[in-house]
């Protein structure tokens, strides 16, 4: 189920919103895409992240993947745990599976994503090509 | 993934069988494991000159300590040990290799034995050219050959792999671009392509633009006259494309290319298909890379040493890697570094010369009449192939094809089998899988490719198993889902060795 | 095509008449030539290709035979040529072994379940590199000594962002440097370089300015094409901030000189070929990378890894693949899509066969063979060894007289003696590099001295 109480992304990245930090990670549809996740780049604490800026990269076994901010903001954590267990993405996107926390520098960005609905109509309509 | 759960017993016992016979000959440990303090490989002549006192020859900061772990092992055990590992590899001198696109030939012995003529295995790559006449005019006499066989009228032999020569290719092609006046911005690429393409174009700065294969799987004319523009520097095709289908209308992509100023690059990496038969140059390529180790019978060696010469267009010419072998008004060969437009060196010395000894042997053995028969029978066999597999497996493109046959799964993946467990199925039959899942346009692509050098009755086998892959996958798809189950080793935990990489032993 | 006869049978070619009857009628078409039908008749040659043969075997060895004994060689000469390719000992047995098809004829081990020979042999050369060089991580080799300097520098660029340029020391082989010159012309890469001072190493106050603030790596040879053995820790220290590339092109010297990887190095790369490997006209050769554990994850081309099969056995597989260009595609970060394995594979062999000891008594060797040769050439009045720098096998030889005249006398005693140092550094018209390796005999070595000697004397007159 996708968590009603987050945005989501076109590139399938979303961000959970609490007061003025936003929780980025990815979704359940992209880590299934993606298959066995091996590796995960994230930005050090503390870099500034425009909206659709790159913020890392995800490898799979057979593929790697850009990541991209859903929204702006300064990073506060990171998810250290992906270091070692890569395979969290995989077995929980929405909860330990979390890559990286931002301060968000415009509350306002979050609200022109999409809701958890659209999302899965999103998804719908792409994997129909 | 419970389906199958009754079709497990005959896996079991497949297992038992497997475990019941003696496996040594299947394991072997780690050379290091072997090591043990006191034992030696080799011997060297005791030092013939007076001795001097390390100290004063190298100050002791810049020696090192013994090589903490390094080997101590007899000859006897390193031959056992390598001779072991290579039980365990499947290789073309034992059966058919039906790599797609890779075209795994028969390698002649007499390619390795005039490699290891020593007057050519012991040249050095910088004694001056009067010491090295044997060598040099090896070069000169390839290069004729290749031209001939391309209709081009230069070949660079530097380039040492397939990659290598695409990167040269398309760095002349910025040159010549540059010289002209702008490099350009672009370069067409089918979705049908390797993935090297767009490596070699992008490391040469350029973007790339994708073409959209039309229903045949070739290059849609309209789309291509669309794309080209001004700003586009080359398209690069494969010929035949990945599919197996020759681009029929190729000499129209050049005339296309050729008004806008841009370039059409071959990837010949496809040249097996139609060697003696026509010849790039005449199609209007105007660069093109040949691996030497697919058509030209140089042996792959598990990945490599290769070579990857680049034949050009006469306006290419000027740009080609410096420094090339010219023969003198005298009848001497020598090597030509004055060419001042020149991409430069792309590799120290002359590229892979061992291999290009190799290829030229081979193509001697073959005479004009063997080369063109190659084709034939490459295009022969994989038409049979094609023939006697395609009511067992899905087709996805029907054009006609030369050198291979791309199926797809789709007529197993009902099943929830799919291509890399058919794939894997095929080892238990004690053959080697072809390429899968490439081309990236076909979903759960296997492209088969014989070459020449199977007999008909290595075909009908591998179609039998094939066929019969299909049956029990209607049958007992558990089976072929949890294959191979007589190897060495079965499916591997690949995402275990990525997480948390072990790349070295340690003791 | 139809007017072309029909090609004969070819002992490489099994299907024969017969064959390719049953086989068309089972395709459905008439003739081979139907089968050609997509390609237009306006790209055909109505023609046989105008190439020599088909040759038997007995042919083939006349001619190459003939070609080959046109080249002088150590067949029937004494050699002491270096420049990044050395005749070292090559043990019987490797070459026997690489012969066994199943190393020859094999692919790339793609299908790991049927190909663990290759995989656990580039497995045991990654450690042996790793071990020699003193660093962590190992790939499964490159093309050669040259673009492996390539591919270090675009790892290295790729670590920072917004930097530039490289320095590479002027005495980093050559062509290794234009090579790097050929690969990132189009990728903004600007290369610095810093020359030598007389003892032959590495300027360091220039290498310590040449660092600034847009470098983003620094790349030093030991023992450089001079033969001098650099100082590794006096190089770090010039050069803190920025990735430390070292190279070595001659990879025996690894058997005694302290490895780069103990001296602040982040990467090291080189050339295999000293292991055992035919000089052979410059090719194939085996390019070798070593880097930091940190880096593992930006190292170009393949890596293979440890894992276990589904019964849990231990087994062997290409890992961390994403990053090659088959499937990086258009955002691959280098240019190869292959290793040299069977090269990779001699070297391990000749790794394994030498050992612990054979490696330090090669290493020894040519150490104190090369040091025998100093000591007579800077006998002779009028010969300089110009840089004063240690050495291990190799090292610059000066006289009054123009190298090419003089390695000409040399050539006509059966010695190939020494490489011009002019091609690659213009104006050391009269200086040339002599290399010195354990198949060189004290015989030879005096020889050599007496023939230089009579040589400049002659010259004198």
């Amino acid at each position: 189920m996708t968590p009603e109480d987050s945005r989501y992304a076109k590139s399938h990245e979303y961000v959970h919103v609490e007061g003025a930090t936003g929780t980025i990670g990815i979704t359940e549809y992209a880590q299934k895409e993606l298959g066995d996740v091996v590796f995960v780049e994230l930005p050090q604490v503390g870099s500034q992240l425009e909206q659709n800026e790159e913020l890392g990269s995800i490898e799979s076994v057979k593929a790697v993947s850009e990541l991209f901010s859903p929204v702006s903001g300064e990073v506060i954590e990171v998810n250290e745990k992906l270091k070692d267990k890569p395979e969290l993405v995989n077995t929980d996107p929405y909860g330990d599976g979390w890559m990286i926390k931002v301060r968000l520098s415009d509350a306002t960005e979050a609200d022109e994503l999409m809701s958890a609905e659209e999302y899965d109509e999103y998804v719908e309509r792409e994997s129909a090509h | 993934m419970s389906a199958g759960d009754t079709t497990m017993t005959p896996v079991l016992e497949q297992q038992e069988v497997a475990a019941a016979a003696p496996q040594r000959i299947l394991r072997e440990g780690l050379i290091f494991e072997h090591s043990k303090a006191g034992r030696r490989g080799y011997q060297l002549p005791a030092l013939d000159v007076p001795e001097q006192a390390l100290d004063q020859l190298l100050p002791k900061p810049l020696r090192r300590a013994a090589i903490e772990d390094e080997l101590e092992v007899s000859e006897v055990g390193v031959i056992r040990h390598f001779t072991r590992l290579s039980k365990l590899n499947m290789s073309i001198d034992a059966g058919l290799y039906p790599l797609g696109s890779c075209t795994m030939k028969h390698n002649p012995r007499i390619n390795e034995e005039i490699a290891r003529t020593p007057g050519f295995a012991l040249s050095h790559p910088l004694q001056p050219a009067h010491q090295i006449q044997g060598s040099l005019e090896l070069m000169w006499h390839l290069e004729q050959t290749l031209k001939e066989i391309f209709g081009m009228p230069r070949v660079t032999l530097q380039p040492v792999a397939g990659a290598h020569g695409e990167l040269t290719g398309i760095l002349m092609v910025r040159k010549a671009q540059i010289k002209a006046g702008n490099p350009r911005t672009y370069i067409l690429i089918p979705d049908s392509a390797h993935g090297t393409h767009p490596a070699s174009a992008a490391f040469a700065g350029y973007e790339i633009k994708e073409l959209k294969s039309n229903s045949r799987g070739t290059v849609d004319l309209n789309a291509l006259a669309e794309a080209v523009t001004e700003d586009v520097a080359a398209l690069m095709v494969t010929v035949p494309n990945t599919l197996g289908v020759f681009e029929s209308e190729i000499k129209k992509f050049a005339e296309i290319l050729h008004a806008k100023g841009a370039f059409l690059y071959c990837d010949g990496a496809n040249l097996n298909a139609f060697v003696g038969i026509a010849r790039p140059g005449d199609m209007g390529i105007d660069v093109m890379h040949s691996n030497l180790h697919k058509t030209f019978s140089t042996p792959h060696g598990g990945g490599g040493p290769g070579a990857g010469p680049v034949g050009v267009s006469e306006r290419l010419v000027p740009f080609l890697p410096s420094p090339t072998v010219e023969r003198a008004a005298d009848g001497t060969f020598y090597l030509q570094y004055d060419h001042p437009d020149s991409i430069g060196r792309m590799r120290a010395f002359h590229g892979n010369f061992g291999v290009l000894v190799r290829a030229l042997t081979y193509i001697r053995s073959m005479g004009p009449e063997g080369l063109r028969r190659i084709a034939e029978i490459a295009v022969l066999n994989a038409n049979y192939i094609r023939a006697r597999l395609k009511s067992s497996y899905y087709l996805p493109y029907d054009a006609a094809t030369l050198h291979e046959v791309v199926f797809s799964d789709k007529m197993q993946s009902a099943q929830d089998v799919h291509t890399l467990d058919i794939a894997k199925r095929l080892m238990d039959y004690g053959f080697h899988p072809p390429t899968i899942y490439f081309p990236l346009i076909v979903a759960g692509a296997l492209m088969i490719e014989p070459t020449e050098s199977e007999p008909k009755e290595e075909l009908d086998a591998f179609c039998d198993a094939m066929i019969a892959i299909a049956q029990e996958v209607k049958e007992r798809p558990e089976l072929v889902r949890t294959a191979p189950h007589t190897t060495p080793v079965r499916r591997l935990d690949e995402a275990r060795a990525a997480r948390n990489p072990i790349l070295r032993w340690k003791k | 095509m139809s007017n072309l006869p029909e090609t004969p049978t070819h002992r490489f070619i099994p299907n024969a008449s017969e064959d390719v009857r049953e086989m068309l009628a089972t395709i459905g078409v008439r003739a081979i030539e139907d089968l050609f039908a997509s390609i237009p008749a306006d790209v055909k040659i109505d023609r046989l290709l105008d190439v020599p043969g088909p040759w038997s075997e007995i042919e083939t060895r006349r001619w190459f035979g003939q070609l080959a004994s046109r080249n002088k060689t150590a067949v029937d000469h004494a050699t002491f040529l270096g420049g990044g390719a050395y005749a070292h000992y090559q043990p019987a047995c490797i070459d026997q072994l690489l012969l066994r098809a199943e190393f020859l004829t094999s692919y790339t081990p793609y299908q790991p379940e049927v190909s663990q020979g290759t995989l656990q042999s580039i497995f045991e050369y990654q450690t042996h590199q790793s071990m020699l060089t003193g660093l962590d991580v190992a790939n499964a080799s490159l093309y050669d000594g040259s673009t492996a300097l390539c591919e270090a520098v675009l790892l290295a660029e790729r670590l920072v962002k917004n930097k530039t340029k490289v320095v590479i020391a002027k005495s980093v082989h050559p062509q290794y440097t234009e090579t790097v010159r050929t690969y990132v012309q189009n990728l903004g890469i600007e290369i610095v370089e810093v020359g030598w001072t007389s003892d032959g190493r590495v300027d360091g106050e220039a290498l310590r300015q040449a660092c600034t603030a847009d470098v983003f790596a620094v790349a030093i040879q030991s023992p450089n094409f001079l033969g001098v053995v650099e100082d590794y820790d006096a190089i770090t220290a010039a050069t803190a901030a920025v990735t430390k590339i070292a190279v070595v092109a001659e990879a025996t010297s690894l058997g005694i000189l302290t490895p780069p990887g103990e001296h602040g190095f982040d990467i090291c790369v080189g050339e295999g070929q000293a292991w055992g490997v035919p000089t052979q006209f410059g090719g194939p050769y085996v390019g070798f990378m070593v880097v930091r554990d940190a880096l593992k994850r930006y190292m170009p081309g393949r890596l293979v890894g440890e894992t276990v099969d589904v019964d849990g056995r231990r087994a062997y597989v290409l890992t961390l693949a994403t990053r090659e260009q088959h499937i990086r595609r258009g955002k691959a970060t280098s240019n190869i899509c292959s290793n040299e394995a069977l090269i990779a594979l001699a070297a391990n062999m000749y790794l394994s066969l030498m050992g612990k000891e054979g490696l330090r008594e090669v290493a020894t060797q040519c150490l104190q063979k090369a040091a025998y040769l100093r000591q007579k050439l800077s006998a002779i009045a009028s010969v300089t060894l110009p840089f004063a720098g240690p050495t291990y096998n190799e090292f610059v030889v000066r006289t009054p007289f123009p190298a090419a005249g003089i390695l000409g006398d040399l050539e006509h005693e059966k010695i190939l003696g020494g490489i011009p140092l002019a091609q690659f550094y213009p104006g050391h018209d009269n200086d040339f590099l002599v290399a010195v390796t354990e198949l060189n005999t004290r015989e030879q070595i005096d020889h050599y001295a007496a023939a230089l000697s009579a040589a400049i004397s002659r010259k004198r007159r």
